[in-house]
Protein backbone atom coordinates (compact mmCIF):
# COMPACT_ATOMS: atom_id res chain seq x y z
CA UNK A 1 0.00 0.00 0.00
CA UNK A 2 1.38 3.37 -1.03
CA UNK A 3 0.81 6.87 0.22
CA UNK A 4 -0.54 9.70 -1.95
CA UNK A 5 -0.22 13.22 -0.60
CA UNK A 6 -2.49 15.85 -2.12
CA UNK A 7 -2.58 19.23 -0.40
CA UNK A 8 -3.28 18.57 3.26
CA UNK A 9 -4.55 15.03 2.69
CA UNK A 10 -2.75 11.73 2.95
CA UNK A 11 -4.49 8.94 1.11
CA UNK A 12 -3.76 5.22 0.93
CA UNK A 13 -3.55 3.77 -2.57
CA UNK A 14 -4.25 0.02 -2.70
CA UNK A 15 -2.44 -2.31 -5.05
CA UNK A 16 -4.99 -2.30 -7.87
CA UNK A 17 -6.05 1.32 -7.49
CA UNK A 18 -5.14 4.34 -9.55
CA UNK A 19 -4.29 7.70 -8.04
CA UNK A 20 -7.71 8.86 -9.26
CA UNK A 21 -9.50 5.97 -7.48
CA UNK A 22 -7.64 6.67 -4.26
CA UNK A 23 -8.33 10.41 -4.26
CA UNK A 24 -11.99 10.07 -5.19
CA UNK A 25 -12.46 7.43 -2.50
CA UNK A 26 -11.16 9.97 0.01
CA UNK A 27 -13.69 12.51 -1.29
CA UNK A 28 -11.05 14.74 -2.81
CA UNK A 29 -12.72 16.32 -5.81
CA UNK A 30 -10.65 15.57 -8.91
CA UNK A 31 -12.21 16.28 -12.29
CA UNK A 32 -12.40 13.18 -14.46
CA UNK A 33 -14.20 11.87 -17.51
CA UNK A 34 -13.41 8.73 -19.50
CA UNK A 35 -11.19 7.10 -16.84
CA UNK A 36 -8.98 5.60 -19.53
CA UNK A 37 -6.54 8.23 -20.60
CA UNK A 38 -8.40 9.70 -23.53
CA UNK A 39 -10.06 12.88 -22.30
CA UNK A 40 -7.25 14.15 -20.04
CA UNK A 41 -9.73 15.73 -17.61
CA UNK A 42 -7.83 14.28 -14.67
CA UNK A 43 -4.48 15.86 -15.54
CA UNK A 44 -2.40 16.22 -12.38
CA UNK A 45 1.21 16.95 -11.55
CA UNK A 46 3.64 15.00 -9.44
CA UNK A 47 5.56 17.30 -7.15
CA UNK A 48 8.26 14.79 -6.26
CA UNK A 49 8.78 11.55 -8.17
CA UNK A 50 8.63 10.92 -11.91
CA UNK A 51 5.20 9.46 -12.72
CA UNK A 52 4.92 5.94 -14.21
CA UNK A 53 5.33 5.89 -18.00
CA UNK A 54 1.82 4.55 -18.55
CA UNK A 55 0.36 7.57 -16.79
CA UNK A 56 1.99 10.00 -19.23
CA UNK A 57 0.94 8.46 -22.54
CA UNK A 58 -0.73 10.96 -24.83
CA UNK A 59 0.11 14.14 -22.95
CA UNK A 60 2.29 16.84 -24.44
CA UNK A 61 6.00 16.12 -24.12
CA UNK A 62 6.66 19.46 -22.46
CA UNK A 63 4.09 18.60 -19.81
CA UNK A 64 5.56 15.11 -19.41
CA UNK A 65 8.88 16.68 -18.65
CA UNK A 66 7.23 18.71 -15.90
CA UNK A 67 5.87 15.50 -14.35
CA UNK A 68 2.27 15.99 -15.38
CA UNK A 69 0.31 12.75 -15.58
CA UNK A 70 -3.18 11.33 -15.93
CA UNK A 71 -4.53 10.27 -12.54
CA UNK A 72 -6.84 7.64 -14.06
CA UNK A 73 -3.89 5.78 -15.63
CA UNK A 74 -1.52 6.16 -12.72
CA UNK A 75 -0.81 3.02 -10.73
CA UNK A 76 1.83 4.51 -8.46
CA UNK A 77 5.16 2.71 -8.09
CA UNK A 78 6.17 4.63 -4.98
CA UNK A 79 4.71 7.24 -2.63
CA UNK A 80 3.73 10.41 -4.51
CA UNK A 81 2.94 14.02 -3.72
CA UNK A 82 0.49 15.33 -6.29
CA UNK A 83 -1.54 18.41 -7.08
CA UNK A 84 -4.02 19.62 -9.64
CA UNK A 85 -2.44 21.83 -12.31
CA UNK A 86 -1.74 25.36 -11.06
CA UNK A 87 -2.86 24.61 -7.56
CA UNK A 88 0.63 24.72 -6.13
CA UNK A 89 1.08 28.45 -6.42
CA UNK A 90 4.19 29.62 -4.70
CA UNK A 91 5.29 33.20 -5.15
CA UNK A 92 8.80 34.52 -4.97
CA UNK A 93 10.46 37.91 -5.22
CA UNK A 94 12.73 39.32 -7.86
CA UNK A 95 14.17 42.76 -8.32
CA UNK A 96 14.56 44.76 -11.48
CA UNK A 97 18.23 45.15 -12.28
CA UNK A 98 17.98 46.60 -15.77
CA UNK A 99 15.48 48.33 -18.01
CA UNK A 100 16.33 48.92 -21.63
CA UNK A 101 14.39 50.44 -24.53
CA UNK A 102 14.47 47.95 -27.43
CA UNK A 103 12.15 49.88 -29.73
CA UNK A 104 9.76 52.80 -29.25
CA UNK A 105 7.12 50.28 -28.12
CA UNK A 106 9.13 47.64 -26.33
CA UNK A 107 11.34 47.48 -23.24
CA UNK A 108 13.51 44.70 -21.94
CA UNK A 109 13.27 44.12 -18.19
CA UNK A 110 15.92 42.07 -16.48
CA UNK A 111 15.12 40.71 -13.05
CA UNK A 112 17.31 38.97 -10.51
CA UNK A 113 15.96 36.39 -8.05
CA UNK A 114 17.28 34.24 -5.23
CA UNK A 115 14.67 31.49 -5.06
CA UNK A 116 15.13 27.99 -6.44
CA UNK A 117 13.33 28.25 -9.75
CA UNK A 118 13.27 25.84 -12.63
CA UNK A 119 12.02 27.06 -15.98
CA UNK A 120 12.45 26.78 -19.71
CA UNK A 121 12.88 29.81 -21.95
CA UNK A 122 9.51 30.52 -23.53
CA UNK A 123 7.44 29.65 -20.48
CA UNK A 124 5.69 32.52 -18.76
CA UNK A 125 5.37 33.80 -15.22
CA UNK A 126 2.84 36.10 -13.62
CA UNK A 127 4.42 39.37 -12.52
CA UNK A 128 2.73 41.14 -9.64
CA UNK A 129 3.10 44.77 -8.67
CA UNK A 130 3.05 45.81 -5.00
CA UNK A 131 -0.64 46.76 -5.18
CA UNK A 132 -1.56 43.34 -6.56
CA UNK A 133 -1.91 44.17 -10.29
CA UNK A 134 -0.83 40.96 -12.06
CA UNK A 135 -0.02 40.18 -15.70
CA UNK A 136 1.65 37.29 -17.54
CA UNK A 137 4.97 37.76 -19.33
CA UNK A 138 7.11 35.28 -21.24
CA UNK A 139 10.67 34.43 -20.31
CA UNK A 140 13.11 35.45 -23.05
CA UNK A 141 16.31 33.97 -21.61
CA UNK A 142 17.41 30.42 -21.00
CA UNK A 143 17.89 29.05 -17.51
CA UNK A 144 21.62 28.70 -18.05
CA UNK A 145 21.91 32.37 -17.09
CA UNK A 146 22.44 32.61 -13.37
CA UNK A 147 19.30 33.61 -11.45
CA UNK A 148 18.16 36.08 -14.04
CA UNK A 149 14.89 36.48 -15.91
CA UNK A 150 14.46 38.59 -19.02
CA UNK A 151 11.12 39.92 -20.29
CA UNK A 152 10.10 42.00 -23.31
CA UNK A 153 7.13 44.19 -22.52
CA UNK A 154 5.19 45.99 -25.18
CA UNK A 155 3.36 49.20 -24.34
CA UNK A 156 -0.36 48.89 -24.96
CA UNK A 157 -2.29 52.15 -25.18
CA UNK A 158 -3.68 52.77 -21.69
CA UNK A 159 -2.53 49.32 -20.60
CA UNK A 160 -2.21 49.42 -16.83
CA UNK A 161 0.78 47.16 -16.27
CA UNK A 162 2.65 47.82 -19.49
CA UNK A 163 2.33 51.63 -19.25
CA UNK A 164 3.50 51.49 -15.67
CA UNK A 165 6.44 49.27 -16.62
CA UNK A 166 7.41 51.66 -19.42
CA UNK A 167 6.87 54.97 -17.61
CA UNK A 168 7.43 54.42 -13.91
CA UNK A 169 9.09 51.14 -13.04
CA UNK A 170 12.70 51.74 -11.99
CA UNK A 171 15.66 49.43 -11.42
CA UNK A 172 15.72 48.40 -7.77
CA UNK A 173 11.96 47.77 -7.62
CA UNK A 174 10.89 44.40 -6.27
CA UNK A 175 8.16 42.41 -8.03
CA UNK A 176 6.44 39.21 -6.95
CA UNK A 177 6.42 36.29 -9.41
CA UNK A 178 4.74 32.93 -9.76
CA UNK A 179 6.71 29.94 -10.89
CA UNK A 180 7.09 29.36 -14.62
CA UNK A 181 4.15 27.88 -16.49
CA UNK A 182 3.09 26.89 -19.94
CA UNK A 183 4.30 24.37 -22.46
CA UNK A 184 5.62 26.72 -25.15
CA UNK A 185 9.34 25.94 -24.94
CA UNK A 186 12.13 23.95 -26.58
CA UNK A 187 12.78 20.33 -25.73
CA UNK A 188 15.88 18.49 -26.94
CA UNK A 189 15.55 15.29 -28.92
CA UNK A 190 14.48 15.20 -32.57
CA UNK A 191 17.36 17.56 -33.30
CA UNK A 192 16.86 17.24 -37.09
CA UNK A 193 13.28 18.48 -37.00
CA UNK A 194 12.72 21.75 -38.84
CA UNK A 195 11.36 24.52 -36.60
CA UNK A 196 9.00 27.29 -37.66
CA UNK A 197 8.60 30.18 -35.22
CA UNK A 198 6.13 32.98 -35.81
CA UNK A 199 5.75 35.95 -33.49
CA UNK A 200 4.11 39.35 -33.55
CA UNK A 201 5.25 42.30 -31.43
CA UNK A 202 6.61 41.19 -28.06
CA UNK A 203 5.73 37.65 -29.14
CA UNK A 204 9.41 37.59 -30.06
CA UNK A 205 10.23 37.26 -26.34
CA UNK A 206 9.51 33.54 -25.92
CA UNK A 207 10.76 32.78 -29.44
CA UNK A 208 14.03 34.56 -28.74
CA UNK A 209 14.50 32.33 -25.72
CA UNK A 210 13.46 29.18 -27.55
CA UNK A 211 15.84 29.87 -30.45
CA UNK A 212 18.80 30.45 -28.15
CA UNK A 213 17.93 27.31 -26.24
CA UNK A 214 17.65 25.27 -29.43
CA UNK A 215 20.95 26.55 -30.84
CA UNK A 216 22.76 26.05 -27.54
CA UNK A 217 21.52 22.46 -27.42
CA UNK A 218 22.78 21.81 -30.91
CA UNK A 219 19.53 21.76 -32.83
CA UNK A 220 20.58 20.66 -36.31
CA UNK A 221 17.36 21.06 -38.33
CA UNK A 222 16.59 24.35 -39.99
CA UNK A 223 15.09 27.09 -37.80
CA UNK A 224 12.87 29.71 -39.41
CA UNK A 225 11.90 32.80 -37.46
CA UNK A 226 9.24 35.19 -38.77
CA UNK A 227 8.80 38.30 -36.66
CA UNK A 228 6.10 40.73 -37.66
CA UNK A 229 4.38 43.88 -36.58
CA UNK A 230 2.05 46.43 -38.09
CA UNK A 231 4.81 49.02 -38.27
CA UNK A 232 8.53 49.04 -37.67
CA UNK A 233 8.08 50.37 -34.11
CA UNK A 234 6.98 46.89 -33.07
CA UNK A 235 10.11 45.19 -34.41
CA UNK A 236 13.24 44.94 -32.30
CA UNK A 237 16.52 43.06 -31.81
CA UNK A 238 16.79 43.17 -35.58
CA UNK A 239 20.58 43.51 -35.74
CA UNK A 240 21.04 40.78 -33.21
CA UNK A 241 18.81 38.38 -35.13
CA UNK A 242 20.59 39.16 -38.40
CA UNK A 243 23.90 38.56 -36.68
CA UNK A 244 22.63 35.22 -35.36
CA UNK A 245 21.55 34.24 -38.88
CA UNK A 246 25.10 34.91 -40.08
CA UNK A 247 26.56 32.88 -37.27
CA UNK A 248 24.30 29.82 -37.65
CA UNK A 249 23.74 28.48 -41.15
CA UNK A 250 20.55 26.69 -40.09
CA UNK A 251 18.92 29.83 -38.64
CA UNK A 252 16.82 32.03 -40.93
CA UNK A 253 15.25 35.32 -39.98
CA UNK A 254 12.51 37.32 -41.67
CA UNK A 255 11.20 40.56 -40.20
CA UNK A 256 8.04 41.96 -41.73
CA UNK A 257 5.63 44.85 -41.41
CA UNK A 258 2.02 44.59 -42.49
CA UNK A 259 1.12 48.30 -42.42
CA UNK A 260 0.92 50.47 -45.52
CA UNK A 261 4.31 52.15 -45.27
CA UNK A 262 6.28 48.92 -45.39
CA UNK A 263 8.07 49.63 -48.63
CA UNK A 264 10.24 52.38 -47.15
CA UNK A 265 11.43 50.35 -44.21
CA UNK A 266 13.40 47.63 -45.93
CA UNK A 267 11.44 44.89 -44.16
CA UNK A 268 9.38 42.25 -45.89
CA UNK A 269 5.84 43.36 -46.63
CA UNK A 270 2.96 41.36 -45.20
CA UNK A 271 1.70 39.56 -42.16
CA UNK A 272 4.33 37.36 -40.56
CA UNK A 273 2.16 34.25 -40.40
CA UNK A 274 0.99 34.55 -43.99
CA UNK A 275 4.54 35.00 -45.24
CA UNK A 276 5.69 32.07 -43.14
CA UNK A 277 2.94 29.68 -44.07
CA UNK A 278 3.08 30.53 -47.76
CA UNK A 279 6.78 29.84 -47.80
CA UNK A 280 6.42 26.13 -47.03
CA UNK A 281 4.67 23.43 -49.02
CA UNK A 282 4.04 21.08 -46.14
CA UNK A 283 4.62 21.25 -42.40
CA UNK A 284 4.47 17.51 -41.94
CA UNK A 285 7.11 16.62 -39.36
CA UNK A 286 7.77 20.24 -38.39
CA UNK A 287 7.65 21.75 -34.95
CA UNK A 288 5.81 25.07 -34.85
CA UNK A 289 5.90 27.85 -32.25
CA UNK A 290 3.34 30.66 -32.33
CA UNK A 291 3.41 33.62 -29.95
CA UNK A 292 1.78 37.00 -29.72
CA UNK A 293 -1.48 38.39 -31.04
CA UNK A 294 -4.27 35.92 -30.16
CA UNK A 295 -5.93 36.13 -33.55
CA UNK A 296 -2.65 35.50 -35.34
CA UNK A 297 -1.95 32.57 -33.03
CA UNK A 298 -5.32 30.95 -33.60
CA UNK A 299 -5.34 31.41 -37.35
CA UNK A 300 -1.80 30.14 -37.67
CA UNK A 301 -2.49 27.12 -35.51
CA UNK A 302 -5.24 26.08 -37.82
CA UNK A 303 -3.28 26.81 -40.98
CA UNK A 304 -0.19 25.01 -39.67
CA UNK A 305 -2.30 22.03 -38.73
CA UNK A 306 -4.01 21.85 -42.10
CA UNK A 307 -0.57 22.10 -43.71
CA UNK A 308 0.38 18.88 -41.95
CA UNK A 309 1.89 19.79 -38.58
CA UNK A 310 0.49 17.51 -35.89
CA UNK A 311 -1.28 19.21 -32.98
CA UNK A 312 1.25 17.82 -30.53
CA UNK A 313 4.00 19.62 -32.44
CA UNK A 314 2.32 23.02 -32.33
CA UNK A 315 3.27 25.10 -29.30
CA UNK A 316 1.46 28.38 -28.83
CA UNK A 317 1.08 31.24 -26.42
CA UNK A 318 -1.65 33.70 -27.30
CA UNK A 319 -0.91 36.96 -25.50
CA UNK A 320 -4.46 37.34 -24.30
CA UNK A 321 -5.26 40.56 -22.55
CA UNK A 322 -7.81 40.56 -19.77
CA UNK A 323 -11.41 41.09 -20.86
CA UNK A 324 -12.81 44.53 -20.00
CA UNK B 1 -6.51 -12.02 -40.45
CA UNK B 2 -10.27 -11.88 -40.98
CA UNK B 3 -10.60 -15.23 -39.25
CA UNK B 4 -8.88 -14.04 -36.09
CA UNK B 5 -11.11 -10.98 -36.21
CA UNK B 6 -14.27 -13.00 -36.37
CA UNK B 7 -13.38 -15.36 -33.59
CA UNK B 8 -12.02 -12.78 -31.19
CA UNK B 9 -13.64 -11.84 -27.88
CA UNK B 10 -12.23 -8.36 -28.09
CA UNK B 11 -14.61 -5.43 -28.36
CA UNK B 12 -14.60 -3.31 -31.48
CA UNK B 13 -12.78 -0.58 -29.53
CA UNK B 14 -10.07 -3.03 -28.46
CA UNK B 15 -9.71 -4.47 -31.95
CA UNK B 16 -9.15 -0.99 -33.32
CA UNK B 17 -6.41 -0.42 -30.75
CA UNK B 18 -8.24 1.53 -28.04
CA UNK B 19 -7.15 4.96 -26.90
CA UNK B 20 -3.94 4.79 -28.98
CA UNK B 21 -5.99 4.28 -32.13
CA UNK B 22 -8.13 7.28 -31.26
CA UNK B 23 -4.95 9.33 -30.91
CA UNK B 24 -3.67 8.20 -34.29
CA UNK B 25 -7.00 8.78 -35.99
CA UNK B 26 -7.84 12.17 -34.52
CA UNK B 27 -4.91 13.88 -36.18
CA UNK B 28 -5.81 12.64 -39.63
CA UNK B 29 -9.55 13.00 -39.23
CA UNK B 30 -9.61 16.50 -37.80
CA UNK B 31 -7.24 17.76 -40.50
CA UNK B 32 -9.55 16.42 -43.18
CA UNK B 33 -12.54 18.08 -41.55
CA UNK B 34 -10.85 21.46 -41.15
CA UNK B 35 -9.57 21.45 -44.72
CA UNK B 36 -13.02 20.65 -46.17
CA UNK B 37 -14.68 23.88 -47.31
CA UNK B 38 -18.11 22.17 -47.27
CA UNK B 39 -18.09 21.85 -43.49
CA UNK B 40 -15.24 23.81 -41.92
CA UNK B 41 -17.38 26.86 -41.18
CA UNK B 42 -19.01 24.84 -38.39
CA UNK B 43 -15.62 24.66 -36.72
CA UNK B 44 -14.79 28.36 -36.87
CA UNK B 45 -14.27 30.20 -33.61
CA UNK B 46 -13.57 27.15 -31.54
CA UNK B 47 -10.39 26.53 -29.61
CA UNK B 48 -8.38 23.87 -31.47
CA UNK B 49 -7.24 21.93 -28.41
CA UNK B 50 -10.75 21.78 -27.02
CA UNK B 51 -12.08 20.88 -30.42
CA UNK B 52 -9.49 18.14 -30.80
CA UNK B 53 -10.62 16.78 -27.44
CA UNK B 54 -14.19 16.76 -28.73
CA UNK B 55 -13.05 15.03 -31.89
CA UNK B 56 -11.52 12.39 -29.66
CA UNK B 57 -14.84 12.03 -27.89
CA UNK B 58 -16.47 11.68 -31.29
CA UNK B 59 -14.01 9.00 -32.43
CA UNK B 60 -14.12 7.11 -29.14
CA UNK B 61 -17.87 6.93 -29.50
CA UNK B 62 -17.75 5.87 -33.15
CA UNK B 63 -15.09 3.26 -32.32
CA UNK B 64 -17.47 1.67 -29.84
CA UNK B 65 -15.41 2.86 -26.88
CA UNK B 66 -16.70 3.89 -23.47
CA UNK B 67 -18.52 7.22 -23.38
CA UNK B 68 -21.33 8.89 -21.49
CA UNK B 69 -23.18 10.56 -24.35
CA UNK B 70 -26.88 9.94 -24.76
CA UNK B 71 -28.89 10.67 -27.88
CA UNK B 72 -30.18 13.72 -26.06
CA UNK B 73 -26.60 14.95 -25.53
CA UNK B 74 -25.94 14.57 -29.27
CA UNK B 75 -29.05 16.62 -29.99
CA UNK B 76 -28.07 19.37 -27.58
CA UNK B 77 -24.43 19.31 -28.67
CA UNK B 78 -25.29 19.95 -32.31
CA UNK B 79 -28.35 22.17 -31.81
CA UNK B 80 -26.30 25.31 -32.42
CA UNK B 81 -25.00 23.80 -35.66
CA UNK B 82 -28.44 22.76 -36.87
CA UNK B 83 -29.45 26.41 -36.47
CA UNK B 84 -26.46 27.27 -38.67
CA UNK B 85 -27.83 24.95 -41.34
CA UNK B 86 -26.33 21.54 -40.53
CA UNK B 87 -27.96 18.94 -42.78
CA UNK B 88 -27.51 15.49 -44.36
CA UNK B 89 -24.89 16.71 -46.82
CA UNK B 90 -22.64 17.81 -43.93
CA UNK B 91 -23.27 14.60 -42.08
CA UNK B 92 -22.32 12.64 -45.21
CA UNK B 93 -19.12 14.65 -45.52
CA UNK B 94 -18.13 13.74 -41.96
CA UNK B 95 -18.89 10.08 -42.64
CA UNK B 96 -16.70 10.28 -45.73
CA UNK B 97 -13.77 11.64 -43.71
CA UNK B 98 -14.27 9.07 -40.99
CA UNK B 99 -14.08 6.18 -43.44
CA UNK B 100 -11.15 7.69 -45.36
CA UNK B 101 -9.26 8.15 -42.08
CA UNK B 102 -9.66 4.51 -41.16
CA UNK B 103 -8.63 3.41 -44.64
CA UNK B 104 -5.49 5.53 -44.33
CA UNK B 105 -4.73 3.71 -41.09
CA UNK B 106 -5.18 0.35 -42.84
CA UNK B 107 -8.10 -0.71 -40.69
CA UNK B 108 -9.79 -3.81 -42.18
CA UNK B 109 -12.99 -3.11 -44.10
CA UNK B 110 -15.15 -5.17 -41.76
CA UNK B 111 -14.18 -2.98 -38.82
CA UNK B 112 -14.66 0.21 -40.83
CA UNK B 113 -18.19 -0.93 -41.59
CA UNK B 114 -18.91 -1.38 -37.88
CA UNK B 115 -17.58 2.09 -37.07
CA UNK B 116 -19.64 3.61 -39.88
CA UNK B 117 -22.76 1.89 -38.57
CA UNK B 118 -22.27 3.33 -35.09
CA UNK B 119 -21.74 6.84 -36.48
CA UNK B 120 -24.69 6.46 -38.83
CA UNK B 121 -26.94 5.53 -35.90
CA UNK B 122 -26.54 9.05 -34.48
CA UNK B 123 -27.78 10.80 -37.65
CA UNK B 124 -31.28 11.72 -36.48
CA UNK B 125 -30.01 12.99 -33.13
CA UNK B 126 -27.11 14.98 -34.59
CA UNK B 127 -29.41 16.56 -37.19
CA UNK B 128 -32.09 17.19 -34.57
CA UNK B 129 -34.90 15.31 -36.27
C1 LIG C 1 0.71 33.48 -21.65
C2 LIG C 1 0.90 34.97 -21.87
C3 LIG C 1 2.16 35.47 -22.11
C4 LIG C 1 2.35 36.84 -22.33
N1 LIG C 1 3.61 37.29 -22.59
C5 LIG C 1 3.81 38.61 -22.86
C6 LIG C 1 5.13 39.12 -23.17
O1 LIG C 1 6.14 38.40 -23.18
N2 LIG C 1 5.25 40.44 -23.46
C7 LIG C 1 4.17 41.30 -23.47
O2 LIG C 1 4.35 42.49 -23.76
N3 LIG C 1 2.93 40.84 -23.17
C8 LIG C 1 2.71 39.53 -22.85
N4 LIG C 1 1.44 39.09 -22.54
C9 LIG C 1 0.34 40.06 -22.42
C10 LIG C 1 0.37 40.67 -21.00
O3 LIG C 1 0.05 39.67 -20.05
C11 LIG C 1 -0.65 41.79 -20.78
O4 LIG C 1 -1.93 41.36 -21.13
C12 LIG C 1 -0.33 43.03 -21.57
O5 LIG C 1 0.96 43.51 -21.22
C13 LIG C 1 -1.37 44.11 -21.30
O6 LIG C 1 -1.44 44.40 -19.93
P1 LIG C 1 -1.76 45.88 -19.43
O7 LIG C 1 -2.00 45.85 -17.97
O8 LIG C 1 -0.71 46.81 -19.91
O9 LIG C 1 -3.08 46.25 -20.21
P2 LIG C 1 -4.57 46.18 -19.62
O10 LIG C 1 -4.76 47.27 -18.64
O11 LIG C 1 -4.87 44.81 -19.19
O12 LIG C 1 -5.37 46.53 -20.95
C14 LIG C 1 -5.22 45.73 -22.14
C15 LIG C 1 -5.71 46.52 -23.34
O13 LIG C 1 -7.07 46.82 -23.20
C16 LIG C 1 -7.28 48.22 -23.31
N5 LIG C 1 -8.27 48.65 -22.30
C17 LIG C 1 -8.05 48.91 -21.00
N6 LIG C 1 -9.19 49.28 -20.39
C18 LIG C 1 -10.15 49.24 -21.33
C19 LIG C 1 -11.55 49.50 -21.32
N7 LIG C 1 -12.19 49.88 -20.21
N8 LIG C 1 -12.21 49.35 -22.48
C20 LIG C 1 -11.60 48.99 -23.60
N9 LIG C 1 -10.28 48.72 -23.66
C21 LIG C 1 -9.57 48.85 -22.55
C22 LIG C 1 -5.95 48.86 -23.03
O14 LIG C 1 -5.84 50.09 -23.74
C23 LIG C 1 -5.00 47.84 -23.54
O15 LIG C 1 -4.77 48.03 -24.92
C24 LIG C 1 1.25 37.72 -22.31
C25 LIG C 1 -0.02 37.21 -22.04
C26 LIG C 1 -0.21 35.86 -21.82
C27 LIG C 1 -1.59 35.36 -21.53
C1 LIG D 1 -21.31 11.43 -37.43
C2 LIG D 1 -21.97 11.60 -36.30
C3 LIG D 1 -21.49 12.56 -35.24
C4 LIG D 1 -21.16 12.21 -33.98
C5 LIG D 1 -21.21 10.83 -33.34
C6 LIG D 1 -20.69 13.42 -33.32
C7 LIG D 1 -20.24 13.46 -32.02
C8 LIG D 1 -19.86 14.60 -31.35
C9 LIG D 1 -19.41 14.64 -30.00
C10 LIG D 1 -19.30 13.44 -29.05
C11 LIG D 1 -19.15 15.94 -29.69
C12 LIG D 1 -18.65 16.49 -28.37
C13 LIG D 1 -19.78 17.01 -27.57
C14 LIG D 1 -19.26 17.66 -26.31
O1 LIG D 1 -18.62 16.98 -25.50
O2 LIG D 1 -19.49 18.86 -26.17
C15 LIG D 1 -19.40 16.71 -30.90
C16 LIG D 1 -19.21 18.08 -31.01
C17 LIG D 1 -19.23 18.76 -32.20
N1 LIG D 1 -19.59 18.26 -33.44
FE1 LIG D 1 -20.23 16.39 -33.81
N2 LIG D 1 -20.74 14.47 -34.20
C18 LIG D 1 -21.23 14.00 -35.39
C19 LIG D 1 -21.45 14.73 -36.56
C20 LIG D 1 -21.07 16.06 -36.73
C21 LIG D 1 -21.20 16.81 -37.97
C22 LIG D 1 -21.80 16.26 -39.26
C23 LIG D 1 -20.70 18.06 -37.72
C24 LIG D 1 -20.52 19.25 -38.63
C25 LIG D 1 -20.18 19.17 -39.89
C26 LIG D 1 -20.26 18.09 -36.34
C27 LIG D 1 -19.70 19.17 -35.71
C28 LIG D 1 -19.45 19.25 -34.37
C29 LIG D 1 -18.95 20.46 -33.72
C30 LIG D 1 -18.63 21.80 -34.38
C31 LIG D 1 -18.86 20.15 -32.36
C32 LIG D 1 -18.41 21.10 -31.23
C33 LIG D 1 -19.64 21.81 -30.74
C34 LIG D 1 -19.32 22.94 -29.79
O3 LIG D 1 -18.24 22.95 -29.21
O4 LIG D 1 -20.19 23.81 -29.65
N3 LIG D 1 -20.52 16.87 -35.77
N4 LIG D 1 -19.83 15.87 -31.89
Amino acid sequence: MLNITCGESNVACLANETVLDALLKANIPIPYGCRQGVCQSCLMRSLDVTPPVAAQIGIKDTLQKQNYFLACCCHPEQDMTVSLPDQQDTWFEASVIQKQQLSPEIIRLTLQYNAELSFFAGQFVNLQRLDGLTRSYSIANSSRHEKILEFHIRRLPNGQFSSWAHDELQPGTTLTLTEARGSCHYLPGRAQQPLLLIGTGSGLAPLYGIIHDALAQGHAGSIHLYHGSRNSEGLYLIDEMQELAKQYANFNYTASVSGACATETGFAQGRAHELALNAVQSLKGWRVYLCGHPEMVNQSKRMAYIKGASLGDIYADAFLTLPH
Amino acid sequence: MSETLETTNLTLFEQLGGAAAVDAAVDIFYRKVLADYRINRFFDNVDMEKQAAKQKAFLTMAFGGPHNYTGEDMRKGHERLVKMGLDDSHFDAVMEHLEATLQELNVPGALIAQVAAIAESTRTDVLGR
